[in-house]
């Protein structure tokens, strides 16, 4: 069914990665990408890889999850792969047909292709274990600087989270007015992609109506609640940092400082 | 609660009018949603405004709450003009608002965040908030679900945590409009329980908008909608005494009432304005005594 759907793709389990703080984990996150970019060595990659094992194994999600955010990458991976491998002149290595593999082209190709899987995994590290809710809090105070320029921080905040709540309720909605079009006689399975695509109208139409409605009805009801922006708010559950977040970014620094580090001293 | 204090909700005059405009904005007509109403309503009292579709039952509620202004007339809300802008905020926490669609105003994704939201906006301190959260949710018997998410729960379950987001917010009084009107009876005698229990144990007022005959027999004042105005006002008893008025304003009476009431008209003297069964078998049984 339709409502059974799972929203994100966080994994419900306990561990230590998933008690962090999700902005420790943002920042973490970012700073592992940036890493694979400052890094230019196979020790640092090791580094990183090492890392990476670590955080997963700690993280009690089975490696399978990770992998399984890399298909809808494939393509592109393998596009980019493939041009880097091709395009970039240089020193022959292989030449088959008209293609030919040079020895920078092997490099580079190698290098982006680690580069790409390491960051999708590390990104559904993050993604696995905390919950959306908790993503969109931590994101709204790790952003909150920027309020200075004008960035509507909170508002943004609170439109991702009302959009989590409301997605299950649009979904079971959607469901219902296609049973109902369907028990009128509409035609959803049938039909070339284009047809397809004409029989969504009569769907999408009451379900904006719908939702437009909906969106009516729940700002009053904020109103009513005395809802006035972010300003002189209080939180419920404020996120506070805990002893196991500082430790996260020791070894963060750590990790960084020695993927810079280990290249320099054994090369 | 009879012994009602100090008046919290005062309208003087009151009327409202939905201007209906075309697409280029020019105006179509006028509606008088609300025409003249004088009222008022009590500390601890259990109000009930009963009235069929467009009776303007909801827009007089909405002046509550200060989501609509009047368009002539005043509404005071425990001494404060709705129409002071720099009061907005203290009525809108002293008159607290559910509406019909428990969908459509439940904000946080688990009851407990839910709840807190009021009172997150009110800047109330963080331990507060979770003491708020607990009493209210308990209030409403909704305890053990606090960690659910509201997508999980039945339609009298999320009116109910509806009712405790804004219990949080500690309101003088609470308006209710059709909170019941989405609801399977079982739903409805859920919610209706609950508010009893805000009236009779908590002290808050109440202000409860329906259309079901059954949920005002236990309110302390009736007032009845029609047109805009302001058609019967009395207790519940008074209100269905007058079975022939009520069906010109085409409202149900309930079925024993009914029953009562024809009995009545076929010449056996029972009181008027019997409201539940047991009553009237007691008033049966007494007549039977009697004769």
């Amino acid at each position: 069914m339709l409502r059974d759907i799972t929203l994100g793709q966080y994994y419900q389990t306990e561990s230590v990665i998933h008690r962090l703080d999700p902005r420790t984990k943002l920042v973490g996150t970012i700073v592992f990408i940036i890493s694979l970019f400052v890094f230019d060595n196979i020790w640092g990659y090791l580094c990183a890889a090492l890392f990476l094992a670590v955080v997963i194994k700690i993280s009690h999600v089975p490696f399978k999850f990770m992998v399984k955010g890399m298909k809808a990458i494939l393509f592109l991976l393998i596009l980019t792969v493939g041009f880097n491998l091709f395009l970039t002149p240089g020193e022959p290595l292989v030449v088959i047909w008209k293609l030919t593999i040079t020895k920078e082209g092997a490099k580079s190709a190698a290098l982006l292709a680690v580069r790409l899987i390491f960051l999708i995994i590390g990104s559904s590290v993050m993604t696995l274990t905390t919950t959306p809710n908790n993503l969109t809090d931590g994101m709204e105070k790790l952003m909150r600087p920027l309020k200075v320029f004008r960035l509507p921080v909170h508002e943004v905040a609170m439109i991702m989270s009302i959009a989590l709540r409301f997605i299950p309720i649009l979904l079971e909605e959607t469901d219902k007015i296609m049973k109902a079009q369907i028990a009128r006689g509409a035609d959803f399975e049938s039909g070339n992609l284009i047809k397809k695509a004409k029989a969504m109208v009569p769907l999408l139409v009451p379900l904006f109506i719908s939702a437009f409605r909906r969106a009516n009805d729940l700002a009053m009801a904020m109103e009513a609640r005395c809802y006035r922006g972010g300003e002189g708010r209080t939180k419920m559950k404020p996120l506070v940092y805990k002893k196991r977040d500082v430790m996260a970014y020791l070894v963060l620094l750590v990790y960084l400082a020695g993927g810079i580090l280990i290249g320099r001293i054994l090369l | 609660m009879n012994t009602a204090g100090s008046t919290i909700v005062k309208t003087d005059k009151l009327a409202f009018e939905y201007i209906r405009r075309d697409e280029e904005g020019n105006v179509e007509g006028i509606t008088r949603a609300v025409d003249d109403v004088s009222l008022d309503m009590r500390q601890g009292e259990f109000i009930a405004i009963l009235g069929h579709n467009g009776s303007g039952k909801s827009t007089l509620a909405k002046h509550i709450n200060a989501i609509l202004y009047p368009t002539e007339g005043t509404v005071w809300v425990d001494g404060m003009d709705t129409c002071d802008d720099e009061q907005l905020w203290n009525i809108r926490q002293t008159a607290g608002m559910v509406f019909q669609n428990p969908d459509n105003q439940i904000i946080g994704q688990v009851v407990e965040e839910d709840v807190g939201f009021g009172p997150e906006n009110m800047g109330v301190p963080t331990a507060e908030i979770w003491e708020r959260v607990e009493e209210s949710l308990r209030a409403v018997g909704m305890y053990e679900y606090r960690k659910y998410s509201p997508n999980k729960l039945s339609g009298g379950q999320k009116q109910r945590v509806s009712i405790a987001g804004v219990l949080a917010m500690h309101p003088k009084c609470i308006v209710l409009d059709e909170p019941t009107a989405m609801l399977d009876p079982n739903g409805r005698r859920e919610v209706i329980r609950a508010v009893r229990g805000l009236n009779e144990v908590e002290g808050v007022t109440v202000i409860l908008i329906t259309h079901y005959m059954e949920e005002i027999i236990h309110a302390d004042r009736v007032f009845v909608m029609d047109k805009g105005k302001v058609a019967m006002e009395g207790t519940p008893r008074r209100i269905f005494s007058q079975v022939e008025k009520l069906k010109e304003l085409r409202l149900d009476v309930p079925q024993v009432t009914l029953l009562a009431y024809e009995l009545q008209k076929q010449g056996i003297a029972l009181p008027d304005g019997i409201l539940t069964q047991e009553e009237f078998v007691r008033e049966l049984l007494k007549l039977c005594a009697g004769g």
